[in-house]
């Protein structure tokens, strides 16, 4: 998702009898549903999935609002264009909530921009794809901010707090998100054959990779269960995955468009849509760094911190100076 | 591109509380990072009142809080459970009185 390649310190699951008596107090505090706070005692390991996750997640908000800044300035009216802005200014925001949320576990703030900046990070394998047509911003608000709250839905209940918290507050604003996506898909669709056609090219372009935000398939997913031991994930890849096609097929058919995959089909015996395989040599791929614009989203994330040095260190100037004139009066 | 954490000294760490409507108490929303009380205040309209989630920002520099340690919940905090006499359920009245 946000976070797809989540790497807990080890690929095994621990059982009781790998863990000291601390660590049985704090998975029999887990299994209460207790949540774990920032103070509170927490094992190295769950610490360090939890800054890898959130951080994740914080960049990808950030690394998110670049695909979609690409067309505030042309969005084909004003009222398109102020609720463009409004979203990307929600993304912005939910990177923040989670940064701050990163931050109770003590990595600080720059150092979490520093490994994005340098690549040691990840963000999310999405936003590694280019808004070609304003169709493609409709498009990412109806199939990535829909496959974006699937996820995030069940993390709100994740058993550590201040990311539960940074949760609800991104649930809350994100249904928008996909709202406004919808309705310029639906408006698109609705339009002139060339509108209809530009909205079906989005689909076909943002389908596929859309399906890959889940992360990879649950048997090579070997980091899942410690983290579902943990609650810091509810939910397999492939659950949510399911529960996306399900949801957003009938969505598809209600504008009237096609969804680019020979092979879906109801499964009346499951009550499922059967779907296509996913080429996952493609996921790795744009998550190793060479998908279509990895070099230009991280180009942009670079030039805005060092092009911004001047205006931080302006304020850090005129903090340092107001507090030198109070000390004087 | 200068690594981000080669900036002097990053930039205190603001803790945010939010009044949502007149008659309840500011509560805590969750932190950013400014350089100095005033500017945290425009951050904190910023990011956490986009929404009209408030009716007036609080924000406090979180080295100045003290804390209680988890540690110490048990002696904090453990009394209490044994003074159930404090809850008004505690006492039976009878039912001829009614209401108390």
């Amino acid at each position: 998702m946000y976070a797809q390649e989540v790497k807990t310190p080890s690929s095994r699951l621990r059982s009781r009898s790998d863990m000291c008596e601390q660590e049985c107090a704090f998975q029999d505090k887990l299994d209460a549903g207790t949540k774990i706070e920032p103070k509170d005692w927490m094992p190295d390991a769950y610490r360090k999935t939890l800054v890898r996750q959130i951080s994740q997640h914080a960049h990808s908000e950030i690394v998110g609002q670049l695909p979609e800044g690409n067309w505030i300035t042309r969005a084909p009216t004003l009222e398109r264009k102020a609720i463009l802005l409004a979203k990307v200014q929600d993304e912005a925001g939910h990177g923040l909530y989670l940064y701050c949320a990163a931050e109770t576990l003590g990595v600080s703030r720059d150092d979490m921009t520093a490994d994005l900046l340098s690549g040691r990070a990840k963000y999310s394998s999405i936003f590694n794809y280019p808004t070609l047509t304003w169709a493609d911003v409709g498009a990412i608000g109806w199939l990535v901010d829909g496959a974006a709250i699937m996820n995030q839905v069940p993390l709100q209940r994740c058993s550590y707090g201040p990311y539960a918290r940074a949760m609800v507050r991104v649930c809350k604003e994100e249904s928008f998100h996909q709202r406004q996506g919808f309705d310029i898909m639906r408006v698109l669709a609705n339009g002139t054959e060339a509108q209809r056609a530009m909205a079906q090219d989005a689909l076909d372009r943002w389908w596929w990779p859309s399906l890959m935000m889940f992360g990879p398939p649950d048997d090579a997913s070997v980091h899942s269960a410690q983290s579902m031991a943990w609650g810091i994930k509810q939910d397999s890849n492939d659950e949510l995955r399911q529960k996306f096609v399900d949801q957003t097929v009938p969505q598809s058919d209600f504008l009237g468009l096609k969804i680019p995959d020979p092979d879906l089909i109801w499964n009346d015996d499951e009550q499922h849509y059967d779907f296509g395989a996913i080429d996952w040599h493609e996921f790795y791929d744009v998550i190793a760094g060479n998908g279509p614009c990895n070099a230009e989203r991280l180009g942009a994330r670079c030039n805005a911190w060092s092009e911004g040095a001047w205006y931080r260190e302006g304020l850090k100037a005129h903090s340092d100076k107001q507090r030198l004139d109070r000390k004087a009066a | 591109m200068s690594g981000a954490s080669s900036s002097a000294s990053p930039w205190p760490l603001w803790e945010v509380f939010i009044r949502g409507q007149a008659g309840i108490s500011h509560r805590h929303v969750g932190s950013l990072h400014a350089a100095d009380a005033e500017t945290a205040l425009c951050n904190a309209r910023d990011v956490y009142t986009r929404r009209g989630e408030g009716v007036s920002i609080w924000v406090v520099p979180s080295a100045a809080i003290l804390a209680t340690d988890p540690d110490d919940h048990d002696q904090l905090f453990d009394a209490a459970q044994s003074k159930i006499y404090r809850h008004p359920s505690f006492f039976e009245v009878p039912e001829e009185i009614g209401h108390m």
